[in-house]
């Protein structure tokens, strides 16, 4: 029994990190159809905010959930003002730039941080479920999952700058039509989405420590999750999380973290083939 | 001059230095040159098979280094197990060009676009890169030949002279090998395009719903295409695993499917010569940057000697400025040229005429 509450914190924790780093990318190919290949660096940005202000004496949960959104956001509105904004519509030439501006990235960090795994110590200790201890830090990933999930789904369903979200996403050119200026909407598009990549970076930062290339591990994972689950933000992010989370820590478990990952990424693959479209161009079709 | 004697006249030049290159280096170069310019001469390969599927093709391969590594861990492995080096070498093209194809029936056959393919091809290359990565241990290994994990394969055997075993071709016959592969790829493909198939995938990138509509069938020129470009990377990987005698799996890694993608991108799509000049290009630069690298703790030094620093900024200008590349940039500055003159002289002449009537 002990086992099996184990096993469930350990998938709900592989699902929680898969939305976490996802979101941020699921936001930017949503509203844009931008595929930003610098997700992974957004990621990594994140961290190293976070252990830069922590190491600067700022509390560690605002550096996390404070600090690391900001500067990854400020970076974003900049990337879209010098780069992003001249290629929209031009899709394989955005994936290429970003992917430029990914390896630009690392390299200006490795010759800033050095190509050494900075980390902090994730804070809330461990607890005990019967025979096994776990660390109480996988709760907080799964509840920051939760929050930032349910945050989103009341901005985008209830305010006014989620109606104009969804309203660009929809038909760019009604929108600007009725006096929306998509430019704009653009930036503070991707702002929020490199803001939210920021904050996971920040928010995983504690588990997996921080090195210039680990935003490889990153972007790969989080493109299979918003590519396998479609069009729509919120479900097809969720959906597929759930899925290939689950597939992961179970292939984990039975074999080998790395074998896990392949078994991830291998299912990814099928389930493209299958849906080309992802999860919600089938189902959850009126889900946000 | 038509476009017909210029293109004539480009072969032409490309043959004569090309086959200049192969007889006169060895002759004048140092040994250490001639190493280097080996491992140019491959990756040269290795770009070209992207210029096709990419270029040519339009098909966004973001995976080329999964050939390339399949090609050079085919190699080793049935080398170690084998020991004469004509199997191995037509199995380090022929595994890749299987594996292109089972992935490319996949891809096509499903009808992914072009961005998904690019993901999906990534997401390959990583899969392999984790699985190999994580077979350090002496319970991983084909035959007589260890995997090796992050270590990679050392001291791979070289390639030998068909059915003579003993004897093993050497560094100076190793340049003249991948100069020869190079020129022999680049007029093979010169050809292939110059041919049926080739005006036919052409026709496919520029617009796949018109040449579905003529008769073709896209999904089967795109298979033939991926397939072909596959067993080129495989075939660079296996001189690549002749030139060092070692792989590992940074052979897979995004670094290096970064490196192919730039050399078009910056060479030109839709050539040959121009990712070959990119190719060797990028590689020259890489060298010369990493050379001066130990000269001091400077924070400028470090971040030149940075190869991903370099790559980026180069992807990200050409891609912003130069989307073209340079051969068609030169290209189009060249027919602007042409075209200015002719445009003067036609000038010239019109003006006496317009005198008299005045």
């Amino acid at each position: 029994m002990d086992f099996v509450v184990l096993l469930a914190i350990q998938v709900l924790y592989a699902v929680a990190s898969l939305a976490l780093i996802s979101v941020g990318l699921a936001i930017i190919f949503g509203m844009m159809r931008v595929i930003n290949l610098a997700h992974g660096e957004f990621l990594m940005l994140g961290g190293y905010a976070a252990i830069v202000a922590t190491s600067n004496g700022v509390n560690i949960w605002i550096a996390m959930l404070v600090v690391a959104p900001l500067v990854v956001g400020l970076i974003g509105i900049v990337v879209e003002m010098t780069i992003i904004r001249f290629l929209y519509g031009r899709m394989v030439d955005t994936m290429l730039a970003t992917w430029g501006l990914s390896l630009f990235l690392v390299g200006l960090t490795t010759a800033i941080f050095g190509n050494t795994t900075v980390g902090i110590s994730a804070p809330l200790g461990s607890f005990q479920i019967g025979a096994y201890r776990t660390s109480g830090y996988t709760l907080f990933v799964i509840a920051v999952a939760v929050v930032l999930m349910a945050g989103i789904f009341a901005v985008l369903r209830f305010t006014r700058l989620g109606l104009i979200a969804r309203g660009t996403m929809q038909n760019a050119n009604m929108a600007a039509a009725l006096g929306v200026n998509p430019p704009r909407v653009y930036a503070v598009t991707f702002g929020i989405g490199a803001a939210l990549s920021g904050l996971a970076g920040a928010v995983l930062a504690p588990v997996s420590g921080v090195f210039p290339t680990i935003g490889v591990a990153y972007v790969a994972k989080s493109f299979i999750t918003v590519i396998g689950g479609g069009a729509a933000i919120l479900s097809g992010t969720v959906s597929a999380s759930v899925l290939f989370g689950t597939i992961n820590q179970i292939a984990t478990f039975l074999t080998t973290p790395v074998f896990g990952e392949v078994a991830l990424l291998a299912a990814a693959i099928v389930l493209i083939r299958l849906l080309p479209q992802g999860i919600t161009g089938r189902f959850f079709r009126r889900g946000l | 001059m038509n476009a017909r004697t210029l293109n004539i006249l480009g072969l032409g030049l490309v043959g004569i230095v090309g086959i200049a290159f192969l007889i006169l280096t060895p002759r004048f170069a140092e040994l250490d040159t001639v190493l280097e310019l080996t491992v140019y001469m491959i990756m040269a390969v290795l770009s070209l098979s992207l210029a096709l599927i990419w270029g040519y093709g339009g098909i966004l391969c973001f995976g080329q280094s999964a050939f390339f590594g399949l090609g050079a861990y085919t190699y080793a492995i049935a080398m170690f197990n084998i020991g004469e080096s004509t199997v191995p070498f037509l199995l380090a093209i022929a595994l890749p060009a299987a594996f292109a194809a089972l992935l490319g029936y996949f891809v096509f056959y499903g009808r992914i676009s072009d961005v998904y393919l690019g993901v999906i091809t990534l997401t390959v290359t990583l899969i392999l890169f984790n699985s190999i990565n994580s077979t350090a241990g002496p319970e991983f290994h084909i035959g007589a030949a260890r995997l090796g994990g992050f270590n990679g394969i050392p001291g791979i055997p070289a390639l030998n002279y068909p059915g003579n075993k003993a004897a093993a071709v050497d560094l100076e016959g190793m340049f003249y090998l991948s100069t020869a592969a190079l020129l022999v790829t680049y007029f093979g493909l010169r050809l292939l395009l110059a041919s049926r198939f080739g005006r036919i995938i052409v026709g496919i990138r520029e617009n796949e719903r018109r040449a579905e509509l003529l008769g073709y069938d896209p999904r089967a020129y795109k298979l033939v295409t991926f397939t072909i470009g596959g067993a080129l990377a495989g075939f660079a990987g296996c001189l690549f695993a002749n030139w060092g005698n070692f792989v590992s799996p940074t052979i897979f890694g995004l670094a290096q499917s970064a490196q192919i993608i730039i050399w078009v991108i910056v060479g030109g799509r839709g050539t040959l010569i121009g990712p070959i000049i990119g190719c060797i290009g990028i590689q020259w630069l890489t060298t010369a940057l990493g050379a001066n690298q130990p000269s001091g703790s400077d924070w400028w030094t470090k971040l030149l000697a940075n190869a991903p620093f370099i790559f980026g900024v180069i992807l990200i200008a050409f891609v912003l400025l130069v989307p073209k590349g340079l051969v068609p940039t030169f290209g189009d500055f060249g027919q602007w040229l042409l075209r200015a003159r002719t445009r003067r002289v036609a000038a010239a002449s019109l003006e006496p005429k317009q005198a008299e009537e005045g």
